[in-house]
């Protein structure tokens, strides 16, 4: 259900008084689609935004490869449009509820497990136009595959977690689904594991997912059926008896590993993928074929960051019972001034989603 | 200015800091060789050190800094300012690492594109975004423009296969962005540095993605009876869920121009054709082959040729790759443009554009990555008579305004630079050039680096806003506009 044209032009010119009203005031604006990832970053204050109604599909032609939608639009309607045309998402963006958006989605710049292998949200986002923190709505990018007139503010703003400012409309570049796809698995020890996905990465073209824990290594393979059952003659796998559910369960955090006990964080651990098993307690999930590790642990924040650093990665405090202030690894000073400057050039009086991303803006 | 040479010369050998006007010379324009200026001087530093050291200078003497890869630049990106500082990576020509197991490589800026692949054959591997001027251009100057190639519409543009960038800022400052792992905290300042045209920082190395090299490679061509059935036979394949690593297109006048001049084997009689390479595991090509061999022959194909061996298929290629000498062959001179647009509006913007040549009496190629609607339109004129540059200018802004019409852009890959500047105007509202100065000013607060390119100032866009009303034609053609 695609709001009609008067619907979003009078949504737009709302949202466009209330950011001119906090800009006077100075009163923070906290913007939300569905809101399921209010884990996820520092907390916010100030007067929710709802992006909701503007919702609903604005262009997509399969041929072209692109599709453009509402930032309130949800993922799951998104994928249901494209699967109908028997394309996807490539970046695979987890839906931590039924109602994840869009905007939300391309904001927190999340991608699946499919991402070391087709790209991130930011490799696939092609135009947006946003609202920013000076009250102006403005477009950068465009439907077009090639594009680089201007700086590439939409890039930008993906995964800058609303802070810059509030996404309206995404374009992104789609792809068609795999003709054929299949989960495989075997019983590995860990260390083990991340050899065996980095030697098989670089060899395999149609790797499309490689994921490990404490017993098992997990390969998904997509593309022609007759690259993927090439494929298998060399790797020593079997089917997955969880199929292509366990990849699903991965994406959106389902499965058993994700559940936190009292006291638990969970740390989002991003490093170059062959790195050696990190000296750290507690339980772990490495995905993205070694780049992206989860880690469930009591261990200290100083702790973590500084192992993570110490092997060119970073650390990002993902889940937490406890004070979420510094969810995200410390910038060091001149990047950080450039952040700041950056902040204050889209958003000179910090009025969107203060406090989300980092604790001074 | 000549304090700061001064300077320079506490830390520079002679030799790499260039003053005399004859030396100069060469370095007066980029392969947009219509805009021409001399510096004040060049410097060609060896070490980061060095670089920190001159943008130091610079900095605090209020002098502006262009950087220069090889100069191959199609925007006039790389083209000097008066009395300000060329900064030549070209001495930073070392590739410092290539690593087999993360399929990466560690290169100086000043690396030609082809030498990362080169490098990386050993191990199976290659750097995919492949520029026709691959064996010249620069990583440094790759980077500020977001270069593609042939094969970017399956493996990526220069943006999708960059994982790390050491940069230096304005005020000399060394920073880190992105590296080894795939993300980085904070904002994504590897994707705004990428294509930012040398305005926002210096590149002084990049940390590269390799792809394992595919086993196999096929190619086809295809023959058109006209160009709308070419057009539709791209959007057919890739709505069958097809990505080639490559799909080109070429109109006629391309095609007998490249014909008269490699012998490629092209069928000169078609209103257009299209080269397609697919590649995988061969049980995978094989496949691919047929089915695209149907969609071809259904968009309404004259012939459909299948390479029968590596040789044939690269006589396919030799053809394409050979187009823009070609195409130099039949004209005294010719300006290429580079508008993207919506692939399905292919047909119309070549009729378009063929109007257009009637209107301006200046011939036109079609040569271009049909896969991504990244058109490449050659005008041809020639600049020994008088007025045809300045129509071939105006004719290839025309193009670029029809390409925004349809939804697209004025530029695909070759940066706006100094030679698109006006369409930015087209393209963008006030309000969207002011914060893309905003960011600048983010990074660059005095704006020294590569000043005066890729974002119009606003009383431009107000000038040229102006001449414009005039129903399309300027006012006052035989004025210098620039
Ligand atoms: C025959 C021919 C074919 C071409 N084919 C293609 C093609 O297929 N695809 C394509 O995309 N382009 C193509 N180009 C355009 C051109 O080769 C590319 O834009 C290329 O990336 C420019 O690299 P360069 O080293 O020559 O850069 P230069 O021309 O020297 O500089 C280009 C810009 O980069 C900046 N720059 C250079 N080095 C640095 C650095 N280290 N740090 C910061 N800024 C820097 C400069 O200031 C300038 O703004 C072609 C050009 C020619 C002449």
């Amino acid at each position: 259900m695609v709001p009609s044209h008067t619907d979003i032009a009078g949504f737009y010119d709302r949202l466009q008084q209330q950011v001119i009203a906090a800009r006077a005031s100075k009163s923070p604006l906290f913007i939300q689609g569905a809101n399921s990832k209010q884990f996820y970053g520092g907390e916010c204050e100030g007067d929710i935004v709802d992006m909701r109604p503007c919702r609903g599909i604005i262009h997509y032609d399969p041929t072209e490869l692109v599709i453009t939608a509402y930032a309130g639009t949800t993922i799951e309607e998104v994928e249901r449009t494209l699967a109908e045309q028997g394309q996807m998402l490539p970046f695979e963006p987890p839906r931590f509820s039924k109602e994840t958006t869009l905007g939300g989605a391309v904001a927190a710049g999340l991608s699946g497990p499919r991402r070391p292998y087709t790209g991130s949200v930011r490799d696939f986002v092609l135009g947006m136009k946003c609202l920013t923190g000076q009250g102006e709505i403005l477009k950068f990018g465009g439907e077009v595959m090639k594009n680089v007139a201007g700086y590439d503010v939409s890039r930008l703003m993906t995964g800058a977690m609303g802070t810059l400012g509030i996404l309206l409309e995404i374009s992104l570049k789609v792809l068609p689904r795999p003709e054929y796809e299949l989960a495989l698995c075997k019983d590995l020890p860990l260390a083990d594991s991340i050899r065996y996905m980095n030697t098989w990465g670089g060899k395999l073209l149609c790797i499309s997912g490689a994921t490990c824990d404490a017993v098992e290594v997990h390969l998904r393979l997509s593309g022609k059926q007759v690259a993927v059952e090439k494929a298998l003659e060399g790797l020593e796998m079997h089917e997955d008896p969880a199929g292509l559910d366990y990849w699903r369960r991965l994406r959106d955090h389902q499965l058993g590993f994700f559940s936190l006990a009292a006291g638990e964080s969970l740390w989002r651990i991003s490093v170059p993928a062959n790195r050696p098993m990190l000296a750290i307690n507690g339980e772990w999930l490495i995905d993205w074929g070694g780049a992206q590790r989860w880690l469930k642990t009591t261990e200290s924040a100083s702790q973590i960051r500084a192992l993570a650093q110490s092997l060119t990665g970073h650390a990002t405090l993902f889940r937490s019972t406890g004070d979420r202030n510094e969810t995200f690894h410390p910038l060091p000073g001149v990047i950080k001034r450039l952040h700041l400057q950056l902040k204050d050039a889209f958003d000179p009086d910090h009025i969107l989603n203060r406090g989300r991303m980092y604790p001074d803006f | 200015m000549s304090s700061i040479i001064h300077e320079f010369l506490k830390f520079l050998p002679q030799e790499a800091v260039i003053t005399g006007e004859e030396s100069l010379r060469v370095y007066e324009c980029d392969a947009l060789s219509a805009y021409r200026e001399l510096p004040a001087c060049v410097v060609l530093p060896e070490t980061v050190e060095q670089i920190q050291e001159i943008l130091r200078i610079c900095h605090q003497a209020g002098v502006p800094v262009v950087a220069r890869g090889a100069g191959t630049g199609l925007s006039g990106g790389a083209l000097p300012v008066a009395d300000g500082v060329v900064l030549s990576l070209a001495k930073l020509n070392r590739i410092l690492e290539i690593d087999p197991d993360l399929r990466l490589a560690r290169v100086q800026p000043g690396v030609r594109n082809l030498s990362v692949s080169d490098a990386a054959a050993a191990y199976g591997l290659f750097y995919a975004p492949d520029p026709s001027s691959q064996v010249a251009c620069t990583i440094g100057g790759n980077i500020a423009e977001n270069s593609g190639g042939v094969h970017c519409l399956k493996y990526g543009l220069t943006v999708h296969n960059v994982m790390g960038l050491k940069v230096i800022t304005i005020a000399g400052e060394l920073i880190q962005i992105g590296g080894e792992a795939l993300d980085s905290a904070g904002y994504d300042l590897l994707a705004l540095m990428t294509g930012s045209e040398g305005m926002l920082g210096v590149v002084v190395e990049a940390t590269l993605k390799l792809l394992p090299r595919p086993v196999h490679q096929q190619m086809l061509l295809a023959a058109f009876a006209s160009v709308e059935e070419a057009g539709n036979g791209v959007a057919d394949i890739i709505a069958a869920g097809v990505i080639p690593a490559g799909l080109e297109m070429m109109d006629n006048p391309g095609v007998r121009a490249v014909e008269a001049y490699v012998h490629a084997g092209y069928p000169t009689d078609a209103a257009a054709i299209l080269l397609c390479e697919l590649d995988g595991v061969p049980e995978e090509v094989a496949v691919e082959s047929k089915q695209v061999i149907e969609i071809l022959k259904n968009a309404g194909a004259t012939e459909v040729r299948l390479a029968r061996n590596k040789q044939e298929g690269e006589r396919f290629w030799a053809g394409r790759k050979a187009a823009f000498p070609a195409v130099g062959r039949i004209a005294a001179d010719y300006y290429c443009m580079d508008g993207t647009i919506p692939r399905k509006h292919i047909a119309r913007v070549l009729q378009r554009i063929t109007e257009l040549s009637e209107e301006y009496e200046l011939g036109v190629v079609n040569v271009f990555h049909a896969g991504d609607g990244n058109l490449h339109p050659l005008i041809l004129y020639d600049v020994a008579i008088p007025g045809e540059l300045e129509r071939a200018e105006e004719f290839g802004g025309r193009i670029l305004e029809t390409c925004v019409e349809v939804g697209g852009t004025i530029t695909g890959e070759h940066g706006v630079g100094i030679e698109k500047i006006n369409q930015m105007c087209v393209q963008f509202k006030t309000e969207e050039l002011t914060q893309f100065h905003a960011v600048k000013e983010a990074f660059d607060p005095q704006g020294l680096l590569n000043p005066g390119k890729a974002v119009p100032t606003l009383r431009r866009c107000a000038e040229y806003g102006a001449m414009h009303v005039h129903g399309g034609k300027l006012p006052f053609p035989d004025l210098e506009r620039f």
